[in-house]
Protein backbone atom coordinates (compact mmCIF):
# COMPACT_ATOMS: atom_id res chain seq x y z
CA UNK A 1 0.00 0.00 0.00
CA UNK A 2 2.77 2.59 0.26
CA UNK A 3 1.82 3.05 -3.48
CA UNK A 4 -1.32 4.60 -2.47
CA UNK A 5 0.10 8.15 -2.64
CA UNK A 6 1.20 7.95 -6.46
CA UNK A 7 -1.78 6.50 -6.91
CA UNK A 8 -3.78 9.30 -5.85
CA UNK A 9 -1.48 11.76 -7.26
CA UNK A 10 -0.96 10.75 -11.08
CA UNK A 11 0.82 13.85 -11.66
CA UNK A 12 3.70 13.37 -9.49
CA UNK A 13 6.11 11.38 -11.92
CA UNK A 14 7.33 8.01 -10.91
CA UNK A 15 11.12 7.51 -10.62
CA UNK A 16 12.31 5.86 -13.97
CA UNK A 17 9.54 6.88 -15.77
CA UNK A 18 10.75 8.50 -19.51
CA UNK A 19 10.22 12.19 -19.72
CA UNK A 20 7.83 13.14 -22.82
CA UNK A 21 11.24 14.29 -24.77
CA UNK A 22 12.84 11.33 -23.87
CA UNK A 23 10.00 9.30 -24.90
CA UNK A 24 9.71 11.53 -28.20
CA UNK A 25 13.22 10.59 -29.15
CA UNK A 26 12.74 7.52 -28.66
CA UNK A 27 10.00 7.20 -30.44
CA UNK A 28 11.68 8.99 -33.28
CA UNK A 29 14.93 6.65 -33.09
CA UNK A 30 12.64 3.47 -33.38
CA UNK A 31 11.20 4.45 -36.61
CA UNK A 32 14.46 5.41 -38.24
CA UNK A 33 15.57 2.23 -37.40
CA UNK A 34 12.93 0.13 -39.19
CA UNK A 35 13.34 2.00 -41.89
CA UNK A 36 16.57 1.57 -42.15
CA UNK A 37 16.95 -1.75 -41.86
CA UNK A 38 13.59 -1.93 -44.28
CA UNK A 39 16.21 -0.22 -46.93
CA UNK A 40 18.63 -2.49 -46.07
CA UNK A 41 17.15 -5.54 -46.54
CA UNK A 42 15.69 -4.94 -50.25
CA UNK A 43 18.96 -3.88 -51.12
CA UNK A 44 20.50 -6.75 -49.96
CA UNK A 45 17.87 -9.47 -51.24
CA UNK A 46 17.29 -7.53 -54.80
CA UNK A 47 18.95 -8.75 -57.80
CA UNK A 48 20.06 -5.12 -59.46
CA UNK A 49 21.74 -6.73 -62.17
CA UNK A 50 18.01 -8.50 -63.20
CA UNK A 51 16.21 -5.61 -62.25
CA UNK A 52 18.38 -3.09 -64.48
CA UNK A 53 18.49 -5.55 -67.29
CA UNK A 54 14.64 -5.58 -66.85
CA UNK A 55 13.37 -1.82 -66.16
CA UNK A 56 16.42 -0.12 -67.30
CA UNK A 57 17.52 -1.16 -71.11
CA UNK A 58 18.88 1.93 -72.41
CA UNK A 59 18.81 0.43 -75.91
CA UNK A 60 15.23 -0.38 -75.32
CA UNK A 61 14.28 2.81 -74.04
CA UNK A 62 16.05 4.95 -76.81
CA UNK A 63 14.36 2.92 -79.46
CA UNK A 64 11.25 4.22 -78.29
CA UNK A 65 12.00 7.41 -78.83
CA UNK A 66 10.56 9.66 -80.05
CA UNK A 67 7.36 8.04 -81.37
CA UNK A 68 6.65 7.33 -77.42
CA UNK A 69 6.36 11.45 -77.49
CA UNK A 70 5.34 12.08 -80.66
CA UNK A 71 2.91 9.63 -81.04
CA UNK A 72 1.35 7.91 -77.82
CA UNK A 73 2.03 10.84 -75.58
CA UNK A 74 0.24 12.82 -78.36
CA UNK A 75 -2.74 10.52 -78.50
CA UNK A 76 -2.91 10.38 -74.62
CA UNK A 77 -3.32 13.76 -74.46
CA UNK A 78 -5.83 14.04 -77.21
CA UNK A 79 -8.07 11.21 -75.62
CA UNK A 80 -7.97 13.72 -72.44
CA UNK A 81 -8.24 16.52 -73.82
CA UNK A 82 -11.08 15.56 -75.93
CA UNK A 83 -12.93 13.62 -73.34
CA UNK A 84 -12.69 16.54 -71.03
CA UNK A 85 -14.21 19.06 -72.93
CA UNK A 86 -17.30 16.52 -73.31
CA UNK A 87 -17.35 15.65 -69.59
CA UNK A 88 -17.29 20.03 -68.79
CA UNK A 89 -20.19 20.52 -71.34
CA UNK A 90 -22.04 17.58 -69.87
CA UNK A 91 -21.16 18.09 -66.54
CA UNK A 92 -22.24 21.68 -67.09
CA UNK A 93 -25.66 20.93 -68.40
CA UNK A 94 -26.49 18.20 -66.26
CA UNK A 95 -25.31 20.39 -63.30
CA UNK A 96 -27.61 22.84 -64.46
CA UNK A 97 -30.28 19.82 -64.52
CA UNK A 98 -29.58 19.08 -60.76
CA UNK A 99 -30.23 22.80 -59.68
CA UNK A 100 -33.57 23.19 -62.21
CA UNK A 101 -36.81 24.14 -60.23
CA UNK A 102 -38.13 21.28 -63.00
CA UNK A 103 -38.49 18.32 -61.11
CA UNK A 104 -38.31 15.69 -63.63
CA UNK A 105 -34.78 17.68 -64.78
CA UNK A 106 -33.51 17.10 -61.24
CA UNK A 107 -34.50 13.56 -60.88
CA UNK A 108 -32.90 12.76 -64.33
CA UNK A 109 -29.92 14.62 -63.72
CA UNK A 110 -29.68 12.75 -60.01
CA UNK A 111 -30.19 9.44 -61.93
CA UNK A 112 -27.63 9.82 -64.24
CA UNK A 113 -24.51 11.41 -61.77
CA UNK A 114 -25.40 7.85 -59.50
CA UNK A 115 -25.43 5.94 -62.44
CA UNK A 116 -22.05 6.86 -63.84
CA UNK A 117 -20.25 7.59 -60.41
CA UNK A 118 -21.19 3.99 -59.70
CA UNK A 119 -20.14 1.95 -62.71
CA UNK A 120 -16.20 1.03 -63.38
CA UNK A 121 -14.60 3.38 -66.10
CA UNK A 122 -13.83 0.33 -67.77
CA UNK A 123 -17.49 -1.21 -68.64
CA UNK A 124 -18.11 2.79 -69.82
CA UNK A 125 -15.73 2.03 -72.44
CA UNK A 126 -16.82 -1.55 -73.33
CA UNK A 127 -20.43 -0.23 -73.55
CA UNK A 128 -19.36 2.11 -75.87
CA UNK A 129 -16.76 -0.04 -77.83
CA UNK A 130 -18.57 -3.05 -78.04
CA UNK A 131 -22.08 -2.67 -76.71
CA UNK A 132 -23.14 0.00 -78.84
CA UNK A 133 -22.22 -1.31 -82.17
CA UNK A 134 -23.74 -4.67 -81.27
CA UNK A 135 -26.81 -3.20 -80.57
CA UNK A 136 -27.15 -0.81 -83.15
CA UNK A 137 -25.25 -2.28 -86.17
CA UNK A 138 -25.02 0.23 -88.33
CA UNK A 139 -24.39 3.10 -86.06
CA UNK A 140 -20.81 4.83 -86.76
CA UNK A 141 -19.92 7.04 -83.53
CA UNK A 142 -18.62 10.20 -84.91
CA UNK A 143 -14.82 10.42 -85.40
CA UNK A 144 -13.90 6.36 -84.84
CA UNK A 145 -11.88 5.72 -81.78
CA UNK A 146 -10.70 9.59 -80.69
CA UNK A 147 -15.33 9.82 -81.09
CA UNK A 148 -15.38 6.78 -79.29
CA UNK A 149 -13.09 7.55 -76.51
CA UNK A 150 -14.14 11.38 -76.25
CA UNK A 151 -17.95 9.90 -75.87
CA UNK A 152 -16.79 7.54 -73.14
CA UNK A 153 -14.44 9.62 -70.85
CA UNK A 154 -17.01 11.94 -71.04
CA UNK A 155 -19.68 10.06 -70.00
CA UNK A 156 -17.77 9.02 -67.02
CA UNK A 157 -16.62 12.29 -66.25
CA UNK A 158 -19.52 14.51 -66.58
CA UNK A 159 -21.08 12.65 -63.48
CA UNK A 160 -17.68 13.73 -61.61
CA UNK A 161 -18.09 17.05 -62.66
CA UNK A 162 -21.88 17.73 -62.52
CA UNK A 163 -21.14 17.33 -58.99
CA UNK A 164 -18.48 19.91 -58.73
CA UNK A 165 -19.54 22.54 -60.70
CA UNK A 166 -22.94 21.96 -58.80
CA UNK A 167 -20.66 22.70 -55.66
CA UNK A 168 -19.18 25.54 -57.25
CA UNK A 169 -22.78 26.99 -58.13
CA UNK A 170 -24.04 26.79 -54.43
CA UNK A 171 -20.28 28.03 -53.47
CA UNK A 172 -21.22 31.49 -54.97
CA UNK A 173 -23.03 33.88 -51.97
CA UNK A 174 -26.58 34.23 -52.30
CA UNK A 175 -26.26 38.21 -52.70
CA UNK A 176 -24.65 37.76 -56.02
CA UNK A 177 -27.89 36.08 -56.97
CA UNK A 178 -30.09 38.82 -55.73
CA UNK A 179 -27.57 41.87 -56.79
CA UNK A 180 -27.71 40.21 -60.13
CA UNK A 181 -31.52 40.22 -60.12
CA UNK A 182 -31.99 43.39 -58.57
CA UNK A 183 -30.00 45.39 -61.55
CA UNK A 184 -32.43 43.65 -63.63
CA UNK A 185 -30.20 40.79 -64.89
CA UNK A 186 -32.65 37.34 -65.76
CA UNK A 187 -32.35 33.82 -63.94
CA UNK A 188 -30.56 32.70 -66.75
CA UNK A 189 -28.09 35.88 -67.81
CA UNK A 190 -27.36 36.18 -64.16
CA UNK A 191 -26.28 32.51 -64.18
CA UNK A 192 -24.13 32.85 -67.32
CA UNK A 193 -22.56 36.23 -66.52
CA UNK A 194 -22.17 36.12 -62.72
CA UNK A 195 -22.39 32.84 -60.93
CA UNK A 196 -21.26 30.35 -63.34
CA UNK A 197 -17.66 32.57 -63.77
CA UNK A 198 -17.22 32.75 -59.71
CA UNK A 199 -18.47 28.84 -59.36
CA UNK A 200 -15.50 28.29 -62.22
CA UNK A 201 -12.81 30.30 -60.01
CA UNK A 202 -13.60 27.86 -56.66
CA UNK A 203 -13.72 24.76 -58.75
CA UNK A 204 -10.31 25.06 -61.29
CA UNK A 205 -8.61 22.97 -58.34
CA UNK A 206 -11.05 19.92 -58.44
CA UNK A 207 -11.48 19.99 -62.19
CA UNK A 208 -7.86 20.32 -63.05
CA UNK A 209 -7.75 17.02 -60.14
CA UNK A 210 -10.62 15.77 -62.68
CA UNK A 211 -8.52 16.56 -65.80
CA UNK A 212 -5.64 14.35 -64.04
CA UNK A 213 -7.73 11.20 -63.53
CA UNK A 214 -8.62 11.38 -66.91
CA UNK A 215 -5.36 11.42 -67.89
CA UNK A 216 -4.92 7.81 -66.62
CA UNK A 217 -8.14 6.75 -67.75
CA UNK A 218 -7.43 7.72 -71.15
CA UNK A 219 -5.51 4.14 -71.01
CA UNK A 220 -8.90 2.18 -70.92
CA UNK A 221 -8.45 2.73 -74.25
CA UNK A 222 -6.46 -0.52 -74.71
CA UNK A 223 -9.94 -2.25 -74.55
CA UNK A 224 -11.38 -0.58 -77.25
CA UNK A 225 -8.75 -1.93 -79.81
CA UNK A 226 -6.54 0.39 -81.63
CA UNK A 227 -5.08 0.96 -84.91
CA UNK A 228 -1.18 1.34 -84.89
CA UNK A 229 -1.77 5.05 -85.24
CA UNK A 230 -3.91 5.29 -82.27
CA UNK A 231 -2.07 3.83 -79.63
CA UNK A 232 -1.72 5.96 -76.69
CA UNK A 233 0.95 6.02 -73.42
CA UNK A 234 -0.18 2.35 -71.69
CA UNK A 235 -1.17 0.43 -75.17
CA UNK A 236 2.06 1.55 -76.72
CA UNK A 237 3.96 0.00 -73.56
CA UNK A 238 2.73 -3.01 -73.44
CA UNK A 239 3.03 -3.91 -76.84
CA UNK A 240 6.24 -3.01 -77.14
CA UNK A 241 7.25 -4.55 -73.41
CA UNK A 242 5.47 -8.40 -75.20
CA UNK A 243 7.82 -7.66 -78.67
CA UNK A 244 11.16 -7.15 -76.64
CA UNK A 245 9.97 -9.53 -73.75
CA UNK A 246 11.02 -6.25 -71.24
CA UNK A 247 9.76 -4.07 -69.12
CA UNK A 248 11.66 -1.41 -69.90
CA UNK A 249 9.05 0.17 -72.21
CA UNK A 250 6.54 0.39 -69.03
CA UNK A 251 8.98 1.96 -67.39
CA UNK A 252 8.96 4.51 -69.78
CA UNK A 253 5.70 4.90 -70.31
CA UNK A 254 4.96 5.32 -66.79
CA UNK A 255 7.20 8.25 -66.44
CA UNK A 256 5.61 9.83 -69.65
CA UNK A 257 2.22 9.85 -67.28
CA UNK A 258 4.19 11.29 -64.75
CA UNK A 259 5.59 13.88 -66.58
CA UNK A 260 2.21 15.76 -67.11
CA UNK A 261 0.36 14.67 -63.75
CA UNK A 262 3.14 15.41 -61.17
CA UNK A 263 3.59 19.34 -62.59
CA UNK A 264 -0.49 19.68 -62.88
CA UNK A 265 -1.07 18.05 -59.48
CA UNK A 266 1.06 21.03 -58.17
CA UNK A 267 -0.42 23.66 -60.19
CA UNK A 268 -3.55 22.44 -58.16
CA UNK A 269 -1.90 22.71 -55.04
CA UNK A 270 -0.54 26.32 -55.95
CA UNK A 271 -4.06 27.26 -56.93
CA UNK A 272 -5.67 25.67 -53.50
CA UNK A 273 -2.92 27.92 -51.32
CA UNK A 274 -3.96 30.54 -53.41
CA UNK A 275 -7.71 30.19 -53.33
CA UNK A 276 -7.33 30.02 -49.72
CA UNK A 277 -5.44 33.13 -49.41
CA UNK A 278 -8.26 35.03 -51.71
CA UNK A 279 -10.97 33.93 -49.37
CA UNK A 280 -12.61 37.11 -48.19
CA UNK B 1 -49.38 65.11 -54.90
CA UNK B 2 -48.96 63.28 -58.00
CA UNK B 3 -49.71 59.68 -57.85
CA UNK B 4 -46.70 58.01 -55.28
CA UNK B 5 -43.61 56.42 -56.34
CA UNK B 6 -43.67 53.61 -54.18
CA UNK B 7 -47.07 52.20 -52.80
CA UNK B 8 -47.42 49.28 -50.43
CA UNK B 9 -51.19 47.93 -49.40
CA UNK B 10 -52.09 45.59 -47.09
CA UNK B 11 -48.80 43.78 -47.05
CA UNK B 12 -47.96 40.25 -45.12
CA UNK B 13 -45.21 38.20 -45.40
CA UNK B 14 -44.66 34.99 -43.65
CA UNK B 15 -41.59 32.61 -44.03
CA UNK B 16 -43.24 29.25 -42.44
CA UNK B 17 -45.21 29.78 -39.69
CA UNK B 18 -43.03 33.24 -38.83
CA UNK B 19 -45.50 36.34 -39.72
CA UNK B 20 -42.62 38.90 -40.43
CA UNK B 21 -45.71 41.61 -42.01
CA UNK B 22 -48.64 41.82 -40.64
CA UNK B 23 -50.59 44.19 -42.71
CA UNK B 24 -48.43 47.29 -44.60
CA UNK B 25 -49.64 50.30 -45.91
CA UNK B 26 -46.96 53.06 -46.90
CA UNK B 27 -47.20 55.34 -50.09
CA UNK B 28 -44.19 57.02 -50.75
CA UNK B 29 -44.29 60.10 -53.25
CA UNK B 30 -41.63 61.27 -56.13
CA UNK B 31 -38.32 62.57 -54.48
CA UNK B 32 -39.55 61.40 -51.32
CA UNK B 33 -36.81 60.35 -48.86
CA UNK B 34 -38.05 57.73 -46.20
CA UNK B 35 -36.37 56.07 -43.52
CA UNK B 36 -37.44 53.25 -42.14
CA UNK B 37 -36.19 52.07 -38.64
CA UNK B 38 -37.02 49.69 -36.34
CA UNK B 39 -35.09 46.95 -34.05
CA UNK B 40 -34.19 43.63 -35.36
CA UNK B 41 -36.83 41.22 -36.53
CA UNK B 42 -39.27 44.32 -36.99
CA UNK B 43 -39.02 43.58 -40.62
CA UNK B 44 -38.29 46.69 -42.40
CA UNK B 45 -35.27 44.40 -44.29
CA UNK B 46 -38.54 42.33 -45.50
CA UNK B 47 -40.46 45.05 -46.08
CA UNK B 48 -37.58 46.37 -48.44
CA UNK B 49 -37.04 43.53 -50.08
CA UNK B 50 -41.00 43.20 -50.85
CA UNK B 51 -40.15 46.10 -52.98
CA UNK B 52 -38.61 45.12 -55.06
CA UNK B 53 -39.92 41.64 -54.85
CA UNK B 54 -36.40 39.61 -53.67
CA UNK B 55 -39.16 38.56 -51.07
CA UNK B 56 -42.58 37.35 -52.80
CA UNK B 57 -45.18 38.86 -50.58
CA UNK B 58 -47.64 36.11 -49.02
CA UNK B 59 -50.89 38.66 -49.38
CA UNK B 60 -51.05 42.60 -50.43
CA UNK B 61 -49.89 44.59 -53.33
CA UNK B 62 -47.08 46.82 -53.75
CA UNK B 63 -46.73 49.57 -56.84
CA UNK B 64 -43.87 50.86 -57.99
CA UNK B 65 -43.76 53.51 -60.87
CA UNK B 66 -47.66 52.66 -61.40
CA UNK B 67 -46.33 49.38 -62.31
CA UNK B 68 -48.58 46.49 -60.08
CA UNK B 69 -45.00 44.40 -59.12
CA UNK B 70 -47.02 41.65 -57.30
CA UNK B 71 -48.68 41.01 -60.66
CA UNK B 72 -47.48 37.35 -61.52
CA UNK B 73 -47.68 38.58 -65.52
CA UNK B 74 -45.49 41.41 -64.68
CA UNK B 75 -42.11 41.44 -66.61
CA UNK B 76 -40.02 41.78 -62.99
CA UNK B 77 -36.99 42.08 -64.82
CA UNK B 78 -38.05 45.24 -66.63
CA UNK B 79 -39.58 46.67 -63.04
CA UNK B 80 -35.98 45.89 -61.30
CA UNK B 81 -34.29 48.00 -64.04
CA UNK B 82 -36.35 51.21 -62.55
CA UNK B 83 -35.47 50.26 -58.66
CA UNK B 84 -32.13 50.10 -57.65
CA UNK B 85 -30.99 47.70 -54.69
CA UNK B 86 -28.09 48.57 -52.41
CA UNK B 87 -27.08 45.68 -50.09
CA UNK B 88 -26.04 45.84 -46.54
CA UNK B 89 -23.06 43.76 -47.53
CA UNK B 90 -22.38 45.26 -50.67
CA UNK B 91 -22.41 42.46 -52.95
CA UNK B 92 -19.92 43.70 -55.52
CA UNK B 93 -18.51 40.99 -58.23
CA UNK B 94 -15.77 39.97 -57.11
CA UNK B 95 -14.69 38.87 -60.58
CA UNK B 96 -15.29 41.99 -62.30
CA UNK B 97 -12.98 45.14 -61.86
CA UNK B 98 -15.19 48.28 -60.55
CA UNK B 99 -15.78 49.69 -64.19
CA UNK B 100 -16.84 46.29 -65.32
CA UNK B 101 -19.14 45.96 -62.10
CA UNK B 102 -21.15 48.94 -63.36
CA UNK B 103 -20.44 48.37 -67.49
CA UNK B 104 -21.55 44.88 -67.41
CA UNK B 105 -25.08 44.98 -66.00
CA UNK B 106 -25.33 48.07 -68.43
CA UNK B 107 -24.47 45.92 -71.19
CA UNK B 108 -26.23 42.92 -70.57
CA UNK B 109 -29.56 44.10 -69.14
CA UNK B 110 -29.78 47.15 -71.05
CA UNK B 111 -28.45 46.92 -73.93
CA UNK B 112 -26.16 49.53 -73.88
CA UNK B 113 -23.14 49.57 -76.20
CA UNK B 114 -19.56 48.85 -74.74
CA UNK B 115 -18.68 53.14 -74.88
CA UNK B 116 -21.61 54.43 -73.43
CA UNK B 117 -21.81 51.93 -71.11
CA UNK B 118 -18.39 52.96 -70.04
CA UNK B 119 -19.25 57.22 -69.69
CA UNK B 120 -22.13 56.36 -67.33
CA UNK B 121 -20.09 54.10 -65.74
CA UNK B 122 -17.36 56.80 -65.07
CA UNK B 123 -20.05 59.72 -64.62
CA UNK B 124 -21.48 57.55 -61.87
CA UNK B 125 -18.34 56.34 -60.44
CA UNK B 126 -17.51 60.12 -60.27
CA UNK B 127 -20.74 60.96 -58.61
CA UNK B 128 -19.38 59.03 -55.39
CA UNK B 129 -16.16 60.39 -55.72
CA UNK B 130 -13.93 57.08 -56.72
CA UNK B 131 -13.09 57.82 -60.20
CA UNK B 132 -9.40 56.68 -59.48
CA UNK B 133 -10.27 53.48 -58.18
CA UNK B 134 -11.77 52.60 -61.73
CA UNK B 135 -9.76 49.42 -62.54
CA UNK B 136 -9.20 48.38 -58.43
CA UNK B 137 -11.03 45.29 -58.07
CA UNK B 138 -13.26 45.15 -55.04
CA UNK B 139 -11.30 43.08 -52.43
CA UNK B 140 -8.60 46.34 -52.22
CA UNK B 141 -11.21 48.33 -51.48
CA UNK B 142 -12.39 49.28 -48.18
CA UNK B 143 -16.19 48.31 -46.92
CA UNK B 144 -17.40 52.12 -47.58
CA UNK B 145 -15.36 52.31 -50.69
CA UNK B 146 -17.06 49.16 -52.15
CA UNK B 147 -20.70 50.35 -50.75
CA UNK B 148 -20.14 53.77 -52.53
CA UNK B 149 -19.68 51.53 -55.82
CA UNK B 150 -22.41 49.76 -55.22
CA UNK B 151 -24.73 53.28 -54.89
CA UNK B 152 -22.76 53.98 -58.65
CA UNK B 153 -23.45 50.74 -60.39
CA UNK B 154 -27.31 50.82 -59.17
CA UNK B 155 -27.56 54.75 -60.46
CA UNK B 156 -25.77 53.58 -63.49
CA UNK B 157 -28.84 51.67 -64.57
CA UNK B 158 -30.89 55.28 -64.11
CA UNK B 159 -33.44 53.68 -61.65
CA UNK B 160 -36.67 56.03 -60.46
CA UNK B 161 -36.00 55.03 -57.06
CA UNK B 162 -33.24 53.62 -55.03
CA UNK B 163 -33.72 50.70 -51.88
CA UNK B 164 -30.92 50.99 -49.11
CA UNK B 165 -31.08 47.94 -46.72
CA UNK B 166 -29.13 49.04 -44.20
CA UNK B 167 -25.75 50.48 -46.27
CA UNK B 168 -23.88 51.37 -43.03
CA UNK B 169 -24.54 48.47 -40.86
CA UNK B 170 -21.17 46.10 -42.37
CA UNK B 171 -19.06 49.61 -42.35
CA UNK B 172 -16.56 50.50 -39.48
CA UNK B 173 -17.68 53.74 -37.93
CA UNK B 174 -15.04 55.91 -39.89
CA UNK B 175 -16.42 54.56 -43.24
CA UNK B 176 -20.18 55.64 -42.33
CA UNK B 177 -19.95 58.82 -43.29
CA UNK B 178 -18.51 58.60 -46.69
CA UNK B 179 -21.28 56.38 -47.65
CA UNK B 180 -23.79 58.62 -46.04
CA UNK B 181 -22.53 62.12 -48.08
CA UNK B 182 -23.17 60.58 -50.95
CA UNK B 183 -26.68 59.49 -50.39
CA UNK B 184 -27.59 63.15 -48.91
CA UNK B 185 -26.04 63.65 -52.06
CA UNK B 186 -28.55 61.48 -53.82
CA UNK B 187 -31.69 62.70 -51.81
CA UNK B 188 -30.53 66.30 -52.79
CA UNK B 189 -31.45 65.76 -56.26
CA UNK B 190 -34.14 64.33 -55.72
CA UNK B 191 -34.21 60.50 -55.89
CA UNK B 192 -36.79 59.09 -54.08
CA UNK B 193 -35.24 56.95 -51.52
CA UNK B 194 -36.51 53.96 -49.38
CA UNK B 195 -33.79 53.50 -46.56
CA UNK B 196 -33.76 51.10 -43.63
CA UNK B 197 -31.32 52.06 -41.51
CA UNK B 198 -30.12 53.24 -38.28
CA UNK B 199 -28.26 56.26 -38.37
CA UNK B 200 -30.53 58.30 -36.57
CA UNK B 201 -28.93 61.04 -37.43
CA UNK B 202 -28.94 61.13 -41.67
CA UNK B 203 -32.75 60.28 -40.62
CA UNK B 204 -33.16 63.57 -38.61
CA UNK B 205 -31.42 65.22 -41.12
CA UNK B 206 -31.97 63.83 -44.61
CA UNK B 207 -35.47 61.32 -44.21
CA UNK B 208 -38.66 63.21 -45.74
CA UNK B 209 -40.53 60.85 -43.33
CA UNK B 210 -39.58 58.51 -40.87
CA UNK B 211 -41.35 55.30 -40.07
CA UNK B 212 -41.03 53.14 -37.15
CA UNK B 213 -41.99 49.54 -37.53
CA UNK B 214 -42.31 47.09 -34.51
CA UNK B 215 -43.56 43.80 -34.79
CA UNK B 216 -44.41 43.59 -38.54
CA UNK B 217 -46.19 46.47 -37.99
CA UNK B 218 -45.79 50.44 -38.80
CA UNK B 219 -46.08 51.73 -35.72
CA UNK B 220 -45.75 55.51 -36.26
CA UNK B 221 -44.89 57.49 -39.47
CA UNK B 222 -44.36 60.80 -39.28
CA UNK B 223 -41.70 63.57 -39.80
CA UNK B 224 -38.31 62.89 -38.23
CA UNK B 225 -38.55 65.92 -36.20
CA UNK B 226 -41.90 64.43 -34.57
CA UNK B 227 -41.04 60.75 -34.98
CA UNK B 228 -37.40 60.87 -33.60
CA UNK B 229 -37.96 63.98 -31.35
CA UNK B 230 -41.63 63.65 -29.93
CA UNK B 231 -42.36 59.90 -30.29
CA UNK B 232 -45.92 59.50 -29.36
CA UNK B 233 -45.82 55.47 -28.85
CA UNK B 234 -44.58 53.63 -25.94
CA UNK B 235 -42.51 51.54 -28.45
CA UNK B 236 -40.85 53.96 -30.34
CA UNK B 237 -39.73 55.73 -27.04
CA UNK B 238 -38.43 52.86 -25.99
CA UNK B 239 -36.54 51.64 -29.21
CA UNK B 240 -35.22 55.07 -29.75
CA UNK B 241 -34.03 55.47 -25.58
CA UNK B 242 -31.89 52.20 -26.09
CA UNK B 243 -30.75 52.98 -29.91
CA UNK B 244 -29.71 56.89 -28.79
CA UNK B 245 -27.65 55.62 -25.28
CA UNK B 246 -27.24 52.05 -25.41
CA UNK B 247 -24.94 52.44 -22.51
CA UNK B 248 -28.49 53.17 -20.26
CA UNK B 249 -30.22 50.62 -20.98
CA UNK B 250 -31.56 48.14 -18.22
CA UNK B 251 -31.08 44.71 -18.82
CA UNK B 252 -34.99 43.21 -19.52
CA UNK B 253 -36.66 40.20 -20.10
CA UNK B 254 -37.96 39.25 -22.73
CA UNK B 255 -38.71 42.51 -24.74
CA UNK B 256 -35.67 43.47 -27.40
CA UNK B 257 -34.95 39.96 -28.70
CA UNK B 258 -38.10 38.27 -28.57
CA UNK B 259 -38.65 38.16 -32.38
CA UNK B 260 -35.24 37.05 -32.64
CA UNK B 261 -34.90 37.14 -36.28
CA UNK B 262 -32.92 39.44 -38.41
CA UNK B 263 -33.49 38.82 -41.58
CA UNK B 264 -30.73 41.35 -43.01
Amino acid sequence: MTDTGTQLQPSRPKKKRLTRRQKRRLSRGVQYVVFVAAVAAFAATADWGRLRNQFAQGSIARQMFPDVITLALKNTVLYTLSGFVVGLVLGMVIALMRLSSVGPYRWLATVYIEIFRGLPALLIFIFVGVAVPLAFPGTEIVGGTYGKVALALGLVSAAYMAETIRAGIQAVPKGQMEAARSLGFSPAKAMVSIIVPQAFRIILPPLTNELVLLFKDSSLVLFLGVTLEERELSKFGRDLASTTANSTPILVAGLCYLLVTIPLSYVVRRMESKSQEAIR
Amino acid sequence: MSRPEIQVSDLHKSFGDNQVLKGIDLEIGQGEVVCVIGPSGSGKSTLLRCVNLLEEPTKGQVFVGGTEITDPDVDIDAVRRRIGMVFQQFNLFPHLSVTENLTLPQRRVLGRDKAEAARIAAENLARVGLSEKADAYPSSLSGGQQQRVAIARALAMGPEVMLFDEPTSALDPELVGDVLAVMRRLAQEGMTMMVVTHEMTFAREVADRVVFMDGGVIVEDGNPAQVIGDPQHERTRHFLSRLLDPAMAEVEEGTSDRVGKDRS
